[in-house]
Parts: structure tokens; C-alpha cells; sequence
């Protein structure tokens, strides 16, 4: 409640969470497509790749406003991927090499020139470092309305070029047969993705930028398997934890906003892969000691039924120390005992013996009709 | 050079040589950005292993941040093995989480010690020299230098010992298990091999140009070579030019040691991208060159034998109805032509162009080829 109130009547902590929230939005839609397209690391690379390229415009320019810088970083962080994209087409190294190559030889880029700037007489480079890894209270409302520009532009673009999108996410072969330009396409997603990424620099700083891309849409994607859902979703998660992030990190002293961001992700990848329906790992553990618990009991009434074939009458009562024998794990026989009570297929005789009821048997005929063997 | 100068570069080299080897497998597995991942990941091992030591060159400070290169790993296989996302979007999220982590600790908890982000991500060789090994009270050199030279030599002896099984493992992981290799035993001491590099080398380099020196050079000497012990040997080698070139870069540019080093890893691989014999940029562009040399010098002289005998047979085959004919530009159909009579297949007699006897056999020869 005090987070809110303060967030509500801070004007630093409003602006820096209405930073948040625009790149978490742009980052976690555009996310969405990198990691569909088996390029989350990409991010990694472009954001790495921005560095140098801030450094430059500072260095040409001699200003510090967030959009000389803003394009600077898009414009080596562009040329980076583009590189990358022909190093791996054109020779026999890898997209994995190409990119951690790329990474780092541009960001060792961006540390010489860093180093440089800094020893100018008129450094007043101040403030460049916190690209590295971001500072969001240095927000300004200025920043955040180019930002938001930027990111809708981004965004427009998108829902444009959709359909080609979803092409190139899904089936880049057919998109090519149908007559799009799919190299087009590429090149235009990535450009978006160069985008989304640089306008987070300044808040969540080169080296942590990579996560706002992968995790916000590695989140959705437990939770729908329909593109557009997915796009939304990641959307809310990146805005989400974005605000989130700021708000913790601008209310507390020496916590660096990109981080605190970062573990937000963090909480929400984590929540969504244990807890997502169908898909979480919690449902599908449960799912599978259902399972488990059903092929043992109904083991248990197949035994209990091969039994009952040796008397006259299938109700005949056999004692649980029998079915416990023919149990595996042998001894198992009485928690399925019970469950195939509950559901009204076995009744207790004695407090040791067991009979089969009439739908006991009719379930024990048909699971024999459709190829169980009484081996259990 | 002074004392100094000579023992930064030695401890470049065993950096590059020690980063380089375990490289060589990360780039041939296809999991460069594994080292990427452990190299950021280490942080919160140093972190706390500081906050237990209080002592930045304490060896638990390096056990720790091996331990957590290894969670690291184990995090993202076992996300990848739940099939819910894929492991490259595995290792791009549990890495900035584990860093982001290391990040807040220092933030939080370490502002007032020897010990900031800055020092762990970009490194200082230039410190080097002054932390000496002190044995007995004698002075045998720079510490850096024997751990990096130890890191580089247990990494070398790994791989001279368990050569056929990582070659057997990164060539064909499911014959090596077959045969009763253990790859996964074999992938798991590489990636603790990596993650001890890492952490080695991350106070020379910092820790995200130790991914320049391990992908680096490896990756531009597989452009160079088809076999895995020159592979390993020219990785080695085209690491410390790197190192050492990169130190000589940052001292005329005042710069940073690391960040030039970087630079240079990537100005050798873009000089064995366009130069690599065979396979470079240009060994591809002259072998096309030579190729339409080739071919234009055949339709020359098939052009020639195909119209002789003909009564126009004086202007169809002067150099200037070339450009018509074959469509060839001027300028191209001039260099063509020179170049026919020079190899002494056609002459040229009052502007009209005859084949002598080598070039119609060449012409003959090239109708039969097709």
C-alpha cells in the first residue's frame, strides 16, 4: 500500500514506472517472436552490440540526449545482427558462435571507447556507465515520452506486418512460397527487436537488456498456444515486472533498477513454468501421480477379478494379503483397495477380505476387452 | 619493455591459451553461448564467496563461482529437459537471474569493500604484475600468471587425456554412448573445465570478454582448418596474437586492455573470414573470377567455330558484335578478347577474330565436354 501511495504521488517514481512499463510492453511483445524463432539469445547479442554504439554518438555528437544515444546503439546493434545474420549464412561457424562472437567483440568495442571518452579533458561523460547496467531514476519525463513514440511506432509496425510475421514465426518456407519477401520480413522483425531493445538501455542496461526479451515471452508462452494471446500476455509480464522492478528498486536505496527488473522476470518465468495450466511442471507432476495411482488400481481390480474367475461367483471375497502379494510394488495393494472403494468397485467383506461389485466387474471386463492383461 | 609490460603479456597469453582449449569444443558442440552464460553467472559465486573470505584471491572465491558455473548448466538442462522452453531461451533467462542476483549483493551489501561490478565485468591486466606469488619469501612472479598458467595447463592435460572421448563426444554423441563413453560425464567436467577458465581469467579479462577469447579464436580457426588437433593448436596460437595484440592496441589508444583484446579477437576473425585459403572471402571471390575467365574464354572460341565458314562470318565475329552475341558488356568482351589472344587461341586479323589451331581444338574439346 505504501509502494502505491508513493507511486501514485512520487512524480520521480511515476515517470521512472511509466519507463518500465513502455519497455517492458515493446520488449515482452517483440520477445515474443525472438523466442518462437529460437533467437532469444539475439538479445543478448544487440544489446551488447548498443554499447559501442552509444559510445560513437557521444563521441560524434558530444550530447548525451537519450535519442542521439538511442540511435547510435540501434545503429551498431542493427549492424551487429545484420552481421551476424551474414557471418552464419556466408562460412561454416555457427549462429551460436556468430553471436557470442559478435557480443563480445562489440562490447570490448564499446569498453575501448568508453575508456576513451573518459579520458578526454572534457568529460563530461558522465552517465554513460549507466548504460552498462541502467539507471531508471535518471528518467526523465522527456525520456519516457521518446520511449513511448518510439515503442507505439514499433508496435503499429508490427500489427502491419502480422500476418507476415506469424508467417516467418511458424512456416518461413511456405511464407516464401506464397510469394512474401521473407528476408524482408527477417530483417524488418529484427529491426523491431533492435528497437524494443535500445529503448530499455538506459532503464535496464546493456548487459541485463536481453532478459526483458526472452523472459516475458518464455512466461507466455506456458500459458496460451495462440500467438496474438501470446504476444498480449508477454506484454503485461514485461510491463508488469518492469513497474514492479522500478518501483521496488526507486524506493530503496542502493538497488539498481536493470537487476531488480531482471528478477521480476525471474519470479514470473518461475511462477508460470511450475504453475501455468496444463503446462506447469506442478500439473504435470500431479498428473502423472494420478495416472500412476489409476494403472495401480486398476492393476489391483484385475487381480481381483483373475481371482474371482476360479469361484462360482465373482463377488467370492479374497483376503487383501493375496492381492498384496500379486501387487507391485508388492504390499501396494490396500491405498488402490481403498480408492477402488471409494469408487464403488470393490466392497469390504471382513476387514481383511475384499469382494469385486457388480460395476467392479463390468470395469474389469472392459479393461480386459480393451487389451490390458490381468498380469498388472 | 620493462619487467612489467613483459609479464602482463605472459599472463594475456595463458589467459588466451587457457580460455582457447575448452573454446574449441563449446564452438564445435555448438554451445558458444554456454560460456556466455557461465561467465555471468559466476558472480554470485564470487560474491559470496567474498562475503564468507573477505579475500578476493581466496581459493574459495574460485570454487564458488565454479559451483555456480556448474548450477548454472544444471539449471538450464534440466529447464530444457521439462520441454517447456527451448535451451537457448533456458540459458537467457537463468543467466541474467543468477548475474541480476550477484548484482543487488554487491549493490546492497558490498559498497564500501574492495569489490564493485566494474572490477568483476571488465577486468584489470594491468594490475597484474602487482600481486605477486611470494614461495617462501621469494618472489617466482606475477599470481595471475601461475593460476592462468595452471588453469591453461590442466585444461591442456583434460584434453591430451580424454582426447578420443571428447572428439568421440562432439562428433557423435550417441556413438560415444553407445561405445560407453560417458558423454555426459565428458560435457560435464567441459563445462566445469569452462567454468574454472572463466573464473580464472575473469580478474585479467573481465568476464564478458572471456567469451571474446574462448569463441573468438576458435571460431576463426575453424574457418582455417578441417582437423581437430590443428584446431586446437592455431586457437591457441590466434588467441595470444589477440591477447597480445589487443594489449599493444590499448596501450597507443590509452584504452582499455580488455575491450582492445576483444577488438583484436575480432579483427583476426575477420581477417581469416576474408582471407582463409579456400574458404575465405576472397579465395571465393577470385575462384568466381577465375571461373567466368574460364567460361568467357570457351563461348569465345565455340562462338568462333560455330560461325566459321559463313559469309558474314567477317562481321558477326568482330570484338565489338561480341557485346551483341553474347551479351557480354564492352569492357568485358574487350578483356576477354585480350585475353584469348594472349593465351594464343584466337588472332586477330584485320578486326575480325580467327581461331588458330589450339583454339579450335580447345573449342572442339569444350563442345564434346558439353
Amino acid at each position: 500500500m505504501d509502494l502505491l501511495h508513493q507511486l501514485l504521488t512520487d512524480y520521480t517514481l511515476r515517470t521512472v514506472a511509466a519507463g518500465a512499463a513502455v519497455l517492458g510492453l515493446t520488449s515482452g511483445a517483440l520477445g515474443t517472436f525472438a523466442v518462437l524463432r529460437r533467437q532469444s539469445l539475439l538479445g543478448d547479442a544487440i544489446s551488447h552490440a548498443a554499447l559501442p554504439g552509444i559510445a560513437l554518438a557521444f563521441l560524434l555528437t558530444g550530447s548525451k540526449a537519450p535519442l542521439v544515444l538511442v540511435l547510435g546503439a540501434a545503429f551498431t546493434g542493427w549492424l551487429g545482427t545484420m552481421l551476424i545474420m551474414s557471418i552464419t549464412g556466408a562460412t561454416r561457424v555457427k549462429y551460436d558462435s556468430a553471436l557470442g562472437l559478435m557480443l563480445s567483440v562489440f562490447f570490448g568495442l564499446g569498453l575501448v571507447l568508453l575508456t576513451i571518452i573518459q579520458k578526454r579533458p572534457d568529460a563530461n561523460q558522465a552517465g554513460l556507465e549507466s548504460f552498462l547496467f541502467g539507471q531508471a531514476a535518471a528518467l526523465l519525463v522527456g525520456d519516457v515520452q521518446v520511449m513511448s513514440v518510439i515503442a507505439v511506432v514499433a508496435l503499429v509496425v508490427l500489427a502491419l506486418v502480422w500476418k507476415e510475421c506469424k508467417l516467418l514465426a511458424f512456416d518461413r518456407d511456405f511464407g516464401e512460397s506464397l510469394g512474401f519477401g521473407m528476408k524482408k520480413v527477417d530483417i524488418l522483425l529484427t529491426t523491431l527487436l533492435v528497437v524494443s531493445i535500445v529503448i530499455g538501455l538506459q532503464t535496464v542496461g546493456v548487459v541485463l537488456m536481453s532478459a526483458l526479451i526472452i523472459t516475458p515471452a518464455a512466461a507466455a508462452r506456458q500459458w496460451t498456444d495462440r500467438l496474438g494471446t501470446m504476444v498480449v500476455i508477454a506484454a503485461l509480464f514485461g510491463a508488469l515486472a518492469g513497474v514492479t522492478g522500478a518501483v521496488i528498486s526507486g524506493s530503496t536505496s542502493r538497488l539498481p533498477t536493470g537487476p531488480v527488473i531482471v528478477l521480476c522476470t525471474g519470479a514470473i518465468v518461475a511462477a508460470s513454468l511450475l504453475f501455468a495450466p496444463r503446462r506447469g511442471i506442478v500439473w504435470q507432476r500431479l498428473r502423472e501421480l494420478r495416472a500412476g495411482r489409476r494403472l495401480r488400481m486398476d492393476a489391483v481390480l484385475l487381480d481381483l477379478y483373475a481371482l474371482s474367475t476360479h469361484h462360482d461367483r465373482h463377488d467370492h471375497p479374497h483376503d487383501r494379503r493375496v492381492l498384496d502379494m500379486m501387487a507391485h510394488p508388492s504390499g501396494a495393494a490396500r491405498r488402490s483397495l481403498r480408492f477402488l472403494e471409494d469408487r464403488g468397485y470393490v466392497v469390504r467383506n471382513t476387514p481383511r477380505s475384499w469382494s469385486l461389485t457388480d460395476t467392479g466387474t463390468a470395469r474389469a471386463e472392459n479393461l480386459l476387452r480393451s487389451g490390458w492383461t490381468a498380469e498388472g | 619493455m620493462e619487467p612489467a609490460q613483459v609479464e602482463i603479456q605472459l599472463v594475456a597469453i595463458a589467459v588466451a591459451a587457457a580460455c582457447a582449449l575448452p573454446g574449441v569444443f563449446l564452438v564445435l558442440r555448438r554451445m558458444s553461448m554456454m560460456s556466455d552464460a557461465i561467465s555471468h553467472s559466476i558472480l554470485p559465486g564470487i560474491v559470496v564467496g567474498f562475503f564468507l573470505t573477505g579475500d578476493l584471491s581466496s581459493p574459495w572465491l574460485v570454487a564458488g563461482a565454479a559451483a555456480t558455473g556448474l548450477l548454472t548448466v544444471t539449471l538450464v538442462e534440466f529447464i530444457g529437459r521439462t520441454r517447456l522452453l527451448r535451451e537457448d531461451a533456458a540459458i537467457g533467462i537463468v543467466f541474467p537471474v543468477l548475474f541480476s542476483i550477484g548484482v543487488l549483493l554487491i549493490a546492497r551489501y558490498a559498497g564500501d569493500v574492495h569489490l564493485d561490478v566494474d572490477a568483476v565485468l571488465l577486468g584489470e591486466i594491468a594490475f597484474a604484475p602487482f600481486d605477486r606469488l611470494l614461495i617462501g619469501g621469494t618472489d617466482v612472479g606475477p599470481r595471475s600468471l601461475w593460476v592462468m598458467g595452471g588453469i591453461a595447463g590442466l585444461n591442456l592435460g583434460f584434453i591430451l587425456l580424454f582426447y578420443k572421448e571428447l572428439k568421440l563426444a562432439t562428433f557423435d554423441a550417441g556413438l560415444a554412448a553407445a561405445l560407453g563413453f560417458f558423454p555426459a560425464v565428458v560435457h560435464y567436467l567441459l563445462m566445469g573445465l569452462v567454468s574454472l577458465t572463466t573464473v580464472g581469467a575473469f580478474d585479467a579479462v573481465g568476464s564478458i570478454l572471456v567469451v571474446a577469447l574462448i569463441v573468438g579464436p576458435p571460431a576463426a580457426a575453424h574457418l582455417l582448418t578441417d582437423r581437430l588437433s590443428s584446431l586446437l593448436a592455431l586457437s591457441v596460437g590466434l588467441g595470444a596474437v589477440s591477447a597480445v595484440g589487443g594489449y599493444w592496441l590499448a596501450r597507443s589508444l590509452d584504452a582499455s586492455i580488455g575491450g582492445s583484446m576483444a577488438v583484436v579477437v575480432g579483427l583476426v576473425f575477420v581477417a581469416a573470414y576474408l582471407l582463409a585459403p579456400g574458404r575465405g572471402l576472397v579465395a571465393g571471390a577470385r575462384r568466381r573470377a577465375r571461373q567466368r575467365r574460364h567460361f568467357a574464354e570457351r563461348m569465345l572460341v565455340v562462338h568462333l567455330l560455330s560461325h566459321e565458314g559463313e559469309p558474314d562470318y567477317a562481321t558477326t565475329c568482330r570484338p565489338e558484335h561480341l557485346v551483341e552475341h553474347l551479351r557480354w558488356t564492352a569492357s568485358f568482351a574487350q578483356d576477354a578478347v585480350a585475353r584469348a589472344v594472349r593465351a594464343e587461341l584466337v588472332s586477330p586479323e584485320e578486326g575480325v577474330l580467327r581461331l588458330t589451331t589450339e583454339g579450335r581444338s580447345l573449342a572442339a574439346r569444350a563442345i564434346e565436354e558439353l
